[in-house]
């Protein structure tokens, strides 16, 4: 293999309190690629990324960030976008503390600029709420705050669970030409939907999981009638190289 | 007032409660966050087992006075309890608060049994329990004053790390931080504040110490850095009155410092309650567009 690969998941199980999660999924990841992870609620999907960034244990099977083992992955280059908003606690917290948290990784404990966080926060347009406290906000924007604190570590990889929930049209047209902007630069981004409505322009692929299992992992759902229309315009046109992953695919007509 | 800053005793209580008033809120502020306000309380239990093992040794190696290894054992008793709770309670083997009931219960019960195998009372334990700061000795303030100053250097050192992971646990483990070493550095740092405040408060009381300023300073403050720096300055203000009340009056200093941050407390609530009435006519997001237009009655 000539380039490397940003995410490599190999045979992965996971059981939590006793059942079996997730079983013998592979998913890999190459630099620059978008990759959606769909399925019903229960298949795993959120499992799978929380697996993959340590987040969880697994039983069996081997998972590389960047070709590095897990205990010596470049956390620096990982972006996380956590599906749940955590529960908001009585002490207050502005949104620029939260994504300065953002800047810490593996055993860099140094926490950066507060510049730096209201940059990242400016980008999901919420620079004038900095230093307002997240406890103060609705859903949608400690949401963009989330993004914020993944964002703000100007990651390679791009992990994102259901970002779009709860979120209005305007933010999410922001958000996705926010990582549109990144994904041409060069970040891979691993995005849980469950439509693939909002990223279908760039998606480069899509791995359905049912039950614990990869189902399907290939082309992306095809987009809706308006994303087919000439004006629309197409952030990125068409799928990549013909090569690797995408050559055992076609057999699961899916999704 | 002259005479009262003048008695060597007054000083070295001063200096307790001021270093232990303004440490106890920086690690609780840490505490409220990760939703553990209790956890003082339950390693205070657990140093009691700590109290009495060190009496314990003491009278078997013959030292006079019997407790001199009192302090040294409940430091190391309650870092040992509360890096053990929160192990149990990462691994999720059994619920965090039936381990907690389960390990705070077994430190009274223990202190009790070993207080009376040292050849004590469990009246010897009632100064632990309910503080001492009128005998503190010069060895005490040195302890405190080491303690005090290491808790302030790692709470203060760590605090961009030890805030990810009580904000976020989830979001720190997926930054690979190293999360169970922190917040086993938070116990620790817990259960060293627990066996500095113990002379001041006492055991049942420490957990009010670092609890209660911070529950005052979060109905005013707006950011995290803001509810450490005025707990602290909370608590610090609260021992030292209280201590000053009962130079002039013969109450037991513990209870008032803590009564007095409740007052503060309830006060702080009802002033804050009184000028930020919630305005109905006021829009909480003037920046935003509405996104659903109503045209007509359907």
């Amino acid at each position: 293999m000539v380039a490397g690969t940003v995410l490599r998941a190999r045979g992965v199980d996971v059981s939590l309190g006793g059942r079996r999660i997730l079983a013998a999924v592979d998913l890999t990841v190459r630099p620059g690629e978008v990759v959606a992870l769909l399925g019903a609620n229960g298949s795993g999907k959120s499992t799978l990324v929380r697996a993959a960034l340590g987040v969880v244990p697994t039983s069996a099977g081997e998972i590389r960030l960047f070709d590095q083992p897990l205990a010596s992955a470049p956390w620096r280059r990982i972006g996380y976008v956590p599906q749940r908003i955590p529960a908001v606690t009585g002490v207050p917290t502005t949104a620029c503390e939260v994504v300065r948290a953002g800047l810490l990784s593996g055993h860099r404990l140094r926490r950066g600029t507060r510049a730096q966080a209201v940059a990242a926060l400016d980008a999901m347009g919420m620079a004038a709420l900095a230093h307002r406290p997240v406890q103060e906000m609705s859903g949608g924007q400690q949401q963009r705050v989330l993004i914020a604190r993944a964002l703000v570590r100007e990651p390679d990889l791009l992990v994102l669970d259901e970002p779009t929930t709860g979120i209005d049209l305007g933010t999410i047209e922001t958000f996705v030409a926010t990582i549109d902007r990144m994904r041409r630069a060069g970040t891979a981004v691993v995005v849980v939907l469950h439509e693939t409505e909002s990223f279908a322009a760039m998606l480069d692929r899509a791995v359905v999981l049912r039950h614990g299992r990869v189902v399907h992992d290939g082309p992306p759902p095809p987009a809706r009638a308006e994303h087919a229309r000439p004006e629309h315009e197409h952030a990125h046109p068409h799928p990549v190289e013909p090569d690797g992953v995408l050559g055992d695919l076609v057999g699961g007509g899916d999704a | 007032m002259i005479e009262m800053l003048t008695s060597p005793l007054m000083q070295r209580a001063l200096v307790a409660a001021v270093l232990v008033g303004a440490t106890a809120p920086v690690v609780g502020t840490f505490l409220v966050q990760r939703r553990l306000a209790l956890l003082g309380d339950g390693i205070g239990h657990i140093a009691l087992t700590g109290v009495a093992t060190g009496w314990l040794v003491g009278a078997l190696v013959g030292l006079t006075p019997a407790d001199a290894l009192a302090l040294p054992g409940a430091m190391l008793v309650a870092v040992l309890g509360a890096v053990g709770i929160e192990w149990v309670r990462a691994r999720g083997r059994i619920t965090g608060d039936v381990a907690m009931a389960i390990l705070f219960y077994g430190g009274i019960a223990g202190g009790v049994l070993l207080i009376k195998v040292a050849g004590g009372t469990s009246a010897n334990l009632m100064s632990y329990l309910f503080g001492s700061i009128a005998t503190v000795s010069t060895t005490d303030v040195g302890w405190t004053v080491a303690l005090a100053g290491l808790v302030l250097a790692v709470g203060l050192g760590l605090r961009g790390a030890l805030f990810a992971v009580s904000h976020d646990e989830e979001f720190a483990r997926a930054s690979g931080l190293p999360v169970g070493l922190l917040t086993s550095v938070l116990a620790a740092l817990a259960a060293l504040t627990v066996t500095v405040a113990m002379r001041v408060v006492g055991l049942l009381l420490v957990s009010a110490l670092m609890i209660v300023p911070v529950a005052t300073a979060q109905v005013v403050a707006r950011s995290f850095a803001r509810t450490m720096a005025l707990a602290s300055a909370i608590g610090a203000a609260v021992s030292v009155v209280g201590l000053v009340v009962t130079y002039w009056q013969d109450l037991p200093p513990g209870a008032v410092i803590v009564v007095l941050a409740i007052v503060v407390y309830a006060v702080t609530t009802a002033v804050q309650h009184r000028r930020h009435r919630p305005d109905p006519t006021v829009d909480p997001h003037p920046d935003l567009d509405d996104d659903v237009r109503v045209e007509q009655e359907a």
